[in-house]
């Protein structure tokens, strides 16, 4: 009985060792497929990618239609069609893109470790985040909006007043809500798939973050006809592109930027994603007025 | 550290574990009992739906179960056990929600305490309590299940410890409770996020800590001598 | 009491016809209930074929559901592997014969025991993304190991340890009786054979942790219930994408907890056989009447009707 139970116990520490080791490595591989929430949300993403090598990794979205989406091997959205414009600037040709997924509170380890070049992800431009990353940008100017069925009267949190709104939890544009419209009831999930689902059967009224990401939703072609933005934003989101405080390439994005403005290249980007949700920019404030003013390299 | 429990509310979650864990045990007690009558009983297809029951459940991950209240029953079902003119109508719903999860899923560990319980009858009982006469639902409420009950303490007791615990998954669902905070905190106030967490698991050491020794105390107290 | 008969006599005709009557009586109750899911998922349109066609595509299976089980089954087996090598240091650390070493472990088995497991994997996982230092693709995955870890070594501890009190004294007598130090017959004696004794109980933990993997669809690992959301947010299809992940997560843990019940009654049966001390049985008994592994009732303690 002895030498079996050591047996045992041998088997068991050494299969520990073996799985503990092969474990970790597929954690790496496994970077692709690292997770799904929406937006602001707590968050995980891509790595192991080789920045300043040949190629150029960038950070994306994953999980957010019409933002920057993962099917399989191929990716799609606005914000990808933008990182490739800028990686094509900066004299990369397509196939030395890699892409990895950013997501949210992750963005900025992930830019200070170098595990990206540049992060793409509906990335806000704020003080806190720029006292660990620089932006390039801002390239789009997007602001808090509301979700809504095509038959709703909601035109803005104004209207909410007794009814359902949907977030997620631990995001800002919750927060917002809960600071500004008390009275409003706010259901909290853990990414926007859940609220959307429960907006198209009309279990909640409203669905609150950046127009963009809304629009994102609005313009799927499971949702066709269904889901407008109510273009009303009650925020202002200066979308940037998070660069390493080191990287000496933020002005040279801005200028990508820039003319990716002028020759109306970003118009057609906005137009392919998110033109089904007949949704347009707030002409105010796009193309923003200064692209450029956040580099620190 | 008073600091942060005002800002993120951990005396309000902390309450809120509590009562998920209350209106849960109630609940799940219930239903528990009631599928562990199916599973004793002489009808058999009673007890394959007893079975059933457990063996779907025990299986089935909670995550699962309570996200699927919130989306599944109330989003595409229409199940609402909530006023819609109410003011905390979502705060009533997730809350009422997560207790139909969570008592729905520990009823099966309630009914297998039971059963345990009932099997450290001795085979003597259940034998004079037909010799008497009484009928399988009789020998059930006189001899069996009290016996049965208190013979049950300690899988029950753990069961509640363990569902004192399961209560944080009703975050999922954004019911405001401890692992809610430590979202926030996480999110809003990564400063102070070992603090936090710090503060956070105190709070459910003194929870649980006080149910197993009141557990193991009733079980030594109560525990049918023989 | 073992023969479940005996709760109540043979029925009789007019018992036979009162079953019967409660029999139908279930039945119909189920029917009804299965008819109101069904017309309910009708009328919400849940039934559509669009809805359903995704899951005869490899492509689904291939991108969400293959690897939301493979995701499930790898943090699971690395959890286990680990929680038991650390049990055992644990259990050898509490047993110890050094006070400071015994309280310490005391403390790390009550603590860890206390806390929530998805508390820990929240914890872990911010932990690990503001302090860097590991690849963020990791994260979840490391936070989920750790959550289980954490738990699972303090309950599996407590396990080992239950199954070293209830041998027999003849055991350590006989080991200290030929020269053995006490930690000596510990090490080569007593928990060897709680070990193997206990393998049944540690096999049904792995149920409890391959089921708490779950967990990590709140932090994001992407297991199964992750992956069925992603798939849904791709193909609006919310009920059945979850429905399908519940199914192949109970066919999982019906799986694993069937191999658990086989090594127990294999156990059983050798324990018997070679008339062995400390067989399951015993020490299973003990365990759930002292200060028994805590919440495995919780999760999956398979009290069996015997």
């Amino acid at each position: 009985m002895q030498r079996t139970s050591f047996r045992l116990a041998a088997v068991l520490a050494a299969g520990a060792l073996a799985l503990s080791a092969c474990g970790s490595d597929e954690g790496g591989d496994d970077g692709g497929d690292g997770g799904d929430n929406g937006g602001d949300a707590s968050a995980e993403a891509g790595g192991g990618g080789d920045a300043g090598g040949d190629g150029i990794t960038i950070g994306i979205k994953y999980d957010q239609p019409g933002l920057g989406q993962q099917d399989g091997d191929t990716y799609s959205g606005m914000g990808v069609d933008i990182a490739k414009a800028v990686a094509e600037g900066l004299g990369y040709s397509e196939d030395q893109i890699t892409f990895e997924e950013a997501i949210s509170s992750q963005r900025e380890t992930l830019l200070e470790t170098n595990q990206v070049d540049l992060v793409v992800a509906t990335y806000s431009i704020t003080d806190e985040r720029s006292e660990r990353v620089q932006f390039a940008g801002p390239y789009f100017v997007a602001g808090q909006d509301l979700l809504v069925t095509t038959d709703s009267d909601i035109a803005g949190p104004e209207d909410m007043q007794g009814k359902l709104l949907c977030s997620v939890t631990g995001s800002t544009s919750a927060q917002n809500v809960k600071d500004d419209y008390p009275d409003v009831q706010l259901q909290e999930y853990g990414s926007y798939s859940e609220c959307v689902s429960q907006l198209a059967t009309g279990t909640v009224d409203a669905l609150t973050t950046d127009d963009t990401i809304l629009a994102g939703y609005a313009a799927q072609e499971q949702y066709a006809g269904q889901l407008k933005v109510v273009g009303n934003t009650f925020s202002e989101e200066n979308y940037g592109i998070g660069l390493n405080k080191e990287d000496d390439r933020c002005e040279e994005v801005n200028e990508i930027l820039q003319g990716m403005w002028d020759d109306g290249t970003m118009e057609q980007i906005i137009e392919d994603n998110l033109g089904a949700a007949d949704y347009t920019p707030n002409a105010d404030l796009n193309p923003p007025a200064e692209i450029g003013g956040h580099c620190q390299a | 550290m008073l600091e942060l429990i005002q800002e993120f509310e951990l005396l309000a979650a902390f309450w809120m574990t509590i009562r998920l864990t209350l209106w849960s045990a109630l609940f799940s007690l219930i239903i528990g009992t009631f599928v562990a009558i199916m599973r004793l009983s002489p009808v058999k297809v009673l007890q394959s739906i007893g079975t059933s029951y457990v063996n779907l459940l025990r299986n089935t991950p909670l995550t699962l179960i309570i996200v699927g209240t919130s989306l599944v029953l109330w989003g595409q079902l229409g199940l609402e056990p909530a006023s819609r003119d109410s003011s905390t109508f979502i705060v009533d719903l997730n809350f009422r929600l997560a207790v139909l999860g969570l008592s729905v899923y520990h009823a099966a560990f309630v009914c297998e305490a039971i059963r345990s319980g009932v099997n450290t009858i001795p085979l003597g009982q259940a034998e004079a309590a037909r010799s008497i006469g009484l009928t399988f639902g009789q020998s059930l409420r006189h001899v069996i299940l009290p016996q049965g009950f208190r013979g049950a303490i300690t899988p029950l007791g753990n069961t509640l410890i363990a569902l004192t615990k399961n209560t944080t998954v009703a975050s999922a669902i954004g019911v405001m409770d401890p692992a809610y905070q430590l979202d926030n905190i996480a999110e809003f106030r990564p400063d102070v996020l070992f603090l936090g967490f710090a503060v956070i698991a105190l709070g459910f050491v003194v929870l649980t800590l006080p149910v197993g020794l009141i557990i193991s105390a009733l079980s030594s107290r109560l525990a049918v001598k023989r | 009491m073992s023969a479940q008969q005996v709760l109540f006599d043979a029925p009789g005709p007019r018992a036979r016809a009162r079953h019967r009557i409660l029999a139908v009586i279930g039945v119909l109750l189920l029917l009804a209930a299965l008819a109101w899911v069904l017309e309910r998922f009708n009328a919400t349109g849940q039934l559509e074929a669009a809805k359903w066609t995704p899951f005869v595509e490899w492509s689904t299976w291939r991108n969400y559901l293959i690897p939301g089980v493979i995701d499930v089954l790898r943090a699971a087996l690395v959890a286990i592997v680990i929680s038991m090598v650390l049990a055992l240091g644990l259990a050898m650390a509490r047993m110890s014969d050094m006070a400071p070493v015994r309280w310490a472990a005391s403390v790390f088995v009550e603590f860890f025991r206390a806390v929530p497991v998805l508390i820990m994997m929240i914890f872990t996982f911010f932990f690990l993304a503001y302090n860097a230092g590991t690849p963020d693709s990791w994260n979840p995955f490391l936070a989920v190991v750790t959550g289980l870890v954490l738990y699972n070594s303090s309950v599996l501890c407590e396990v080992i340890r239950n199954g070293v009190y209830s041998l027999p004294a003849g055991q350590r007598e006989a080991g200290l009786s030929i020269g053995l130090s006490p930690s000596q017959v510990r090490r080569s004696i007593q928990v060897p054979q709680a070990l193997t004794a206990m393998l049944p109980v540690i096999v049904s933990q792995i149920v409890v942790i391959t089921k708490d993997t779950a967990l990590g669809y709140i932090i994001l690992y992407p297991e199964l219930i992750t992956q069925a959301r992603r798939l849904a947010s791709q193909e609006f299809n919310v009920v059945p994408a979850y429905l399908v992940a519940a199914v192949l997560f109970i066919l999982i843990n019906y799986g694993l907890s069937k191999v658990a019940e086989r090594v127990e009654a294999r156990q059983r049966r050798k324990a018997h056989t070679a008339g062995a001390i400390g067989s399951a049985d015993a020490i299973r008994a003990e365990a759930r009447g002292g200060r028994a592994p805590d919440d495995a009732a919780g999760d999956g303690d398979d009290v069996e009707v015997r």
